[in-house]
């Protein structure tokens, strides 16, 4: 292959003169974690919301978080990026709206972004919970009722906390899916990661190098996400159970 | 707003369905059968007890599930032409369509997620199947292909079909190169017209469809497939 490599590029200065090239994928990195983090929050506290409800008696509100997943989860993330940037700020009343859209970037494409990287993992999250309390012996929640805790009591005092625990692994894998899933905002203009290699590529015209240090970027994160939650996952394992690796799932 | 336009979805749904959905299912199609053949071999190399094929496979296969969908379409919608030069040995990069261009990228990276279903799958069968295989004289190729895979196809079945359906909504991302997807088409709509609110909204309907429709598929398909132990 004829290509020649000039990895100096990286240490030139980018067109926008705030820094290196290098500099200007790093920053690209912090949106992406900032993006990750934030919608991490969102999809951690809905998810754990709806999971819990579809495991309760209540028909009806099972009902409404299987609707609430099979929504969420039918239609393709880049689709929802677009609904949530370009569809809902129409449907809301016109000053909210006008608001949303006049936000200064990167934040008009920002909140959008996190929303939805939110909404659509929290599905996931859902999936994951509802799977990890029906796990538990039923058991657990008859000697939680039997020493005098209310339902809502021995949910948040016996169940869940050993849903999350077991649940740890999963929930690994969807925080890393996240991290890839946001480069997906770049659709909507945020110059996250992926956003700013592209960019990088178009102002250099050096693909491969841009490319090669943007996935060495997303690698050495890979990395360091995952010996962290080893080392947690290791400190909260429940005795006493095998650490399962869990049924194969298909997912990205 | 200025009021919903249906009009423009009847204006254009036509050529969404003959340009952008047939552009969606060929690909889909063709990288599921491609990425189950190929992710399928993977499954046997990552099991294999030659060392150096086990990690080749594993590094590639880890390597594809640890970047971002949207960077792989990138990097082999310019490094195909390249390597296609290197095949036939031109002397610049040769020109490929956002096709053939998203084909490529969607067979190898989808492979690796298909490799990991097969490799659970394999596992799930019983070492007593290869034994017996062995015992009657054959060889690893015949056990693999009569015995063993034959049932972890079986075992995997819905989880490749839930996976071959998030491939499907995936497809769409070949919208960051510009093709004429069933969501590209429809942003070329939108934008023409300047109608995005009624053409996303319109776009979002028909892939919930589809989507819901074939993963209630495949939950029947589950409940009838499983195998009573």
């Amino acid at each position: 292959m004829n290509y020649n490599w000039n990895w100096g590029i990286l240490l030139e200065m980018e067109p926008g003169g705030t820094g290196s090239y290098l500099q200007y994928l790093l920053i690209g990195l912090l949106w992406t974690l900032a993006t990750a983090l934030a919608a991490w929050v969102i999809a951690l506290s809905i998810g754990a919301l709806v999971g819990t409800i579809r495991t309760t008696p209540l028909k009806w509100a099972v009902r409404l978080g299987n609707l609430y997943v099979e929504i969420f989860r039918n239609v393709p993330l880049i689709v929802q990026m677009f609904l949530w940037f370009f569809v809902v700020p129409e449907l809301l009343p016109q000053a909210l709206g006008d608001w949303i859209k006049q936000m200064p970037p990167p934040w008009g494409s920002y909140v959008p972004a996190v929303l939805c990287l939110g909404i659509f993992t929290s599905v996931r999250v859902a999936e994951q919970v509802r799977a990890g309390i029906n796990s538990l012996p039923r058991g657990q929640r008859m000697a939680g009722i039997a020493t005098g805790l209310t339902e809502a009591q021995a949910y948040r005092y016996v169940i869940l906390p050993q849903c999350f625990r077991i649940i740890l692994p999963p929930l690994t894998s969807e925080f890393m899916n996240i991290i890839k899933n946001s480069s997906v905002a770049l659709t909507i203009g945020l110059l996250e990661l992926t956003g700013r290699a592209r960019s990088m590529q178009e102002f250099s015209f050096r693909v491969f190098e841009a490319f090669t240090a943007a996935t060495v970027i997303y690698l050495l994160t890979n990395l360091i996400v995952v010996l962290a939650m080893r080392a947690l996952e290791e400190k909260v394992r429940v005795p006493g159970l095998i650490s399962a690796g869990g049924a194969p799932q298909a997912g990205h | 707003m200025s009021g919903f336009d249906f009009d423009v979805i009847q204006r254009s749904w036509v050529y969404l369905f003959r340009e952008g959905m047939t552009f969606t299912l060929t690909l889909t199609a063709l990288a599921m059968a491609g990425g189950i053949v190929f992710g399928t071999l993977l499954a046997m190399m990552r099991l294999s007890s030659m060392k150096p094929v086990a990690m080749l496979a594993g590094v590639y296969v880890n390597l594809m599930r640890s970047i971002p969908l949207v960077l792989v379409i990138f990097w082999f919608f310019f490094l195909v032409p390249y390597i296609g030069a290197w095949l036939i040995g031109a002397s610049e990069p040769i020109k490929v369509g956002a096709f053939w261009s998203a084909a490529i990228t969607f067979t190898l990276f989808e492979a690796a997620y298909y490799c990991e279903i097969m490799r659970a799958g394999i596992q799930s069968i019983p070492r007593g199947q290869v034994w017996s295989g062995y015992a009657l004289g054959l060889d690893y190729w015949q056990t693999m292909a009569r015995i063993v895979l034959p049932q972890a196809f079986r075992n995997m079945l819905p989880v490749l079909l839930t996976q071959t359906i998030i491939l499907f909504q995936d497809t769409s991302l070949v919208y960051v190169i510009s093709a004429t997807d069933f969501l590209g088409a429809a942003a070329k709509v939108a934008n023409r017209d300047y109608r995005l609110v009624e053409m996303y909204s319109f776009v979002a309907v028909v892939y919930f469809i589809v989507s819901y429709g074939l993963s209630t598929f495949v939950r029947r398909l589950q409940e009838r497939i499983a195998i009573v132990r």
